[in-house]
């Protein structure tokens, strides 16, 4: 008998699928690239569906500016490397008004300097659909979502009125200023990513790897202290630990986890063997009940 | 148990191997709002492992609150993911969930049970290769577990597993299970299944979920998750013909011309002959491409880019497949179909399939019945409402390449778009195709339409005049013609009360009869102006979407849409047939303006105001546009 595709190979194929199904449907597409392990197996996977060509579409990074440093050098290089061609946008409005996370709490930051950035980004762009590295997985809210998801003129996702989705046929079509959020790694959970990550050698930020870094404990999260932006309470002093990140996003916002996995197999191993979920590290979905989802209503991705 | 936590402690990079040969199962949960659905996804959840301490503590204080476990902890809610619906304690989506195995990944569509989401169960039913349906084996097979059964056969699901939950509060009867499962396959005789496979369970005790229960002793059959686990879904997408849908035409540079989509179904080596299937033309396959290499075959499932050892004409839409087994190509064909929309279906109207890569206008020409989802009666109707499935013949603008879906589960399935508001209103699956398709060939003639129209010195088009009632539509295309008469034009009106009293007298007003009324009225304009003549179409046509009809039929520059914009106020005020003050009365139903709607033309190419110019001045302007169109001069054939 002809032996199956493995999982992670059913998995690839159907991505690949809907990032050409998007590339040939849509004028303007772009890649919202986080520098995340979700995007790094997003760009291999786009990487893949036009070899030998290049991706027919741009990456957009939406920079808050409170990223950690190493990410940005990641992207860099990555950019380099790949030569893939790079939008990076950051809500100037935000930075002229000071937004920061210390100064004006996560979630107006986050809505600021993220949601909001990204709407302008989209709006300046004219781009009619944008893929994004999004899992079903990751959150309850996620689980409902579309691989092809409406977003209305002014970005917004309406919950109760998803167009239904069978097999793997798409509805592409949108009006004028309407758009699509695509999101080809749907079906895929944290260790799929790992897996495939491991399985084909992809380039992650070194970040995700146990090293001896300054952090602080606040709240029960250990904070990196990645720049001299970060102030400091009375009596906080930086202690070097070997931590490292399950998420990646503004360093103020992202807790680290004590661990001595320094190689792709020891994180796996890990995760495997604790028992927290990846976006407890995310101060953003703390903030209230059921948060994730009014945030997606409002445009986050 | 599922996660072999010694192996993944002591020796990673051996479970990693292990891993690789995983395979993929997907399967849908059926089951009505109390059959304990949520509890038995939740379940397996917990105990493949993939419930982490933060998750499990929001589910301990969640199952304080909301919970209906007295306390105990509620597998249900960790699934249901909208905050509305997790306060009214239903789901009201599909939503995916995830879990795994040592042997399997298992991706686990949760659709509602309640009466009016069936298009959510379709849409979880599609991408799955497994239905489980639960019963709570206190009531039996319900109203419910019919509809269920039904549409997930109708989505053509082989495989069903009978999950009779609740076991335990039946005290584990063994002679109850039995009748249930009697019961069910007498009922699932009549769909296509091939394999039932019946389960006792408790999904709240964990009784027959992962480990054989000590309260079954007389069941020997598997544990639900080792079903699961082992069952053979179809590997026949791989032993049908090979079939490659089109999605994007890969051209880096001038030297390279790939050819990029995912393989629906067979297998494809180098060499292998192939053709196009709407061109015929045929070539060899040349290398199959990937990032990873060329490959020396490609199964069903792969996301490929072929290369092919001619250059013949391919674009995205276009199906590749064997010249021995080419797949049917047709325009016409019958299928069955599931409406998902709150905006009926309606015969006639033009709609947008997409089938694949391939996108057409189509039109459901004939629906031949309805099937009551409960009972599978076969029931007359006109139109089809939310949720309700039937049986219609489809006619589409350009022929499209499939194989009837109970042969090729992965082909011959379409969507079906709304043209105006984009909305995916219904789904469907190809039963055959109709062979008057490829016998009635359009009879092409020597004369044709541009000799004909050249012949009298002007282009044929459609003046189509679209108004409330009593807006003055009939007056001014009547003096619009004269005037074209007067200057040696050779044209024809149509005109919608003279219409009704022949051609259309067996037509009422309600929605799908205005559909087919205009279809009707179209089809005869369009014979009109392939006769070379101007043809004055005047109707209330009060629909967008009907008005595109009638443009669709002909090309581009035949249709002149002439909106004849009088306010209702001085429409009603007019009333020349006495039928508004009818319709404020009460009664005439479906009255345009009154108690049925008027779309407004947005982009009519001429736009007439009779309440602040005369008939006589409409007409005129009307004129002058015609000349600025150049309908009026001579028009010489393009040939």
């Amino acid at each position: 008998m002809q032996p199956n595709l493995t999982h992670l190979r059913q998995l690839e194929a159907e991505s690949i699928h809907i990032i050409r199904e998007v590339a040939a449907s849509f004028e303007r597409p772009v890649m919202l690239y986080s520098i995340g392990k979700d995007s790094s197996v997003l760009l291999h996977l786009a990487r893949k569906a036009f070899y030998p060509a290049p991706p027919p579409f741009p990456l957009m990074h939406v920079d808050t500016t409170w990223k950690f440093r190493e990410m940005i050098e990641f992207r860099d290089r990555m950019a380099a490397e790949y030569g893939f061609d790079l939008i990076v946008h950051i809500n100037q409005d935000g930075v002229e008004r000071g937004i920061g996370p210390f100064t004006h709490g996560s979630s107006l930051h986050t809505d600021v300097m993220k949601t909001e950035s990204l709407k302008q980004a989209l709006n300046k762009y004219k781009f009619d659909a944008a893929f994004g590295g999004a899992r079903r997985d990751e959150e309850k809210a996620r689980a409902k979502e579309r691989v092809f998801s409406f977003r209305t003129e002014t970005h917004r996702w309406d919950p109760k009125n998803q167009r239904p989705e069978l097999w793997d046929i798409y509805n592409a079509r949108i009006n004028k200023g309407e758009s699509i959020r695509a999101f080809p790694i749907s079906n895929w959970t944290e260790l799929d990513i790992w897996q495939y990550i491991y399985l084909e050698q992809i380039p992650i930020v070194p970040l995700y790897y146990s090293a001896k870094r300054p952090v602080v404990e606040r709240d029960g999260m250990l904070i990196m202290v990645d720049d001299d932006r970060m102030p400091l309470n009375p009596g906080e002093k930086p202690e070097m630990k070997s931590v490292r990140f399950r998420t990646l996003g503004c360093y103020p916002l992202t807790g680290a986890v004590e661990s001595e996995a320094a190689t792709l197999p020891d994180i796996i191993q890990e995760m495997l063997l604790t028992r927290s979920s990846e976006r407890q590290g995310r101060m953003i979905d703390h903030d209230q009940a059921g948060s994730m989802e009014k945030k997606k209503q409002e445009g986050y991705f | 148990m599922a996660h072999q936590s010694d192996l993944i402690a002591e020796d990673i990079l051996g479970y990693l191997k292990s891993q690789e040969e995983k395979s993929l199962l997907r399967f849908i949960t059926c089951g009505s709002v109390d059959d304990g659905k949520s509890t038995l996804i939740g379940r397996l959840l917990w105990d493949s492992k993939l419930i982490f301490e933060d998750q499990l503590a929001a589910l301990e204080s969640d199952s304080r609150k909301v919970g209906t476990q007295g306390g105990e902890i509620d597998f249900a809610l960790l699934l249901d993911g909208l905050q509305a619906e997790r306060e009214q304690g239903i789901t009201i989506d599909v939503a995916y969930r995830f879990f795994s195995t040592d042997k399997r990944k298992f991706i686990v569509a949760d659709t509602p049970g309640h009466e009016q989401y069936t298009r959510n169960m379709a849409t979880g039913a599609s991408t799955a290769d497994v239905a489980v349906i639960l019963i709570d084996a206190r009531k039996g097979i319900l109203t419910q577990t019919r509809r269920h059964s039904f549409i997930t056969s109708l989505l053509g699901i082989k495989h069903v597993v009978l999950a009779v939950n609740k076991m335990d509060l039946i005290d584990y009867d063994r002679t109850k299970f039995d009748e249930i499962v009697a019961a069910y396959q007498e009922f699932a005789a009549q769909l296509n299944y091939s394999s039932i496979t019946a389960i006792p369970l408790s999904a709240l005790r964990g009784d027959n979920m992962i480990e054989a229960s000590a309260n079954t002793p007389w069941y020997s059959g598997p544990t639900l998750l080792a079903h699961l686990e082992t069952v053979q879904v179809e590997q026949d997408a791989i032993n049908k013909p090979f079939r490659l849908p089109v999605q994007w035409v890969n051209r880096p540079n001038l030297d390279f011309r790939g050819f990029s989509g995912t393989i629906s179904s067979g297998r494809v080596k180098p060499g292998d002959e192939i053709v196009v299937t709407a061109s015929g033309q045929t070539s060899k396959v040349k290398d199959i491409v990937t990032f990873d290499g060329n490959l020396e075959e490609a199964i069903a499932g792969q996301a490929i880019t072929l290369t092919l050892e001619d250059e013949i004409d391919i674009s995205r839409g276009d199906v590749l497949a064997p010249v021995e087994a080419k797949p049917d190509f047709a325009d016409q064909f019958e299928a069955r179909i599931i409406w998902m929309h709150e905006d009926h279906l309606l015969p006639g109207r033009p709609y947008i399939i997409k089938m694949g890569a391939q996108v057409t206008n189509a039109q459901i020409s004939d629906l031949k019945y309805k099937v009551n989802v409960n009972t599978l009666e076969h029931v007359a109707g006109k139109t089809l409402e939310l949720n309700e499935v039937g049986i219609a013949n489809i006619s589409t603008d350009k022929a499209l390449a499939f194989d009837p879906y109970d042969d090729n589960r992965h082909s011959g399935r379409f969507i079906i778009i709304d043209r105006f508001t984009n909305a995916t209103v219904g789904a469907g699956m190809v039963n055959h195709s109709l062979r008057r398709a490829t016998n009635i060939k359009w009879q092409e003639m020597d004369i044709n339409k541009q000799a004909r129209a050249y012949q009298k010195g002007q282009k044929s088009v459609i003046l189509w005049f679209t108004g409330l009632s009593g807006a003055g539509k009939s007056t001014v295309a009547n003096l619009v013609e004269k005037k074209l008469h007067a200057l040696g034009k050779h044209t024809y009106t149509l005109d919608g009360d003279n219409v009704r009293h022949g051609l259309n007298k067996d037509l009422g007003f309600t929605d799908a009869d205005r559909v087919e009324n205009i279809r009707r009225v179209g089809e005869t304009a369009k014979l009109f102006v392939d006769a070379g003549v101007i043809t004055l179409v005047s109707f209330i046509s009060p629909f967008r979407s009907e008005r595109q009809l009638a443009r669709s039929l002909v090309g581009k520059d035949e249709f002149i849409e002439v909106f004849i914009d009088t306010p209702l106020e001085v429409c009603e005020q007019r009333d020349v047939k006495g039928l508004y003050k009818k319709a404020r009365a009460g009664e005439i139903a479906n009255f345009t303006g009154i108690s049925s709607p008027y779309e407004r033309p947005e982009n009519a190419e001429i736009v007439v105001n009779t309440s602040d110019q005369s008939a006589e001045e409409a007409a005129e302007a009307i004129v002058a546009k015609l000349e600025e169109f150049g309908v009026l001069g001579a028009w010489y054939p393009e040939i």
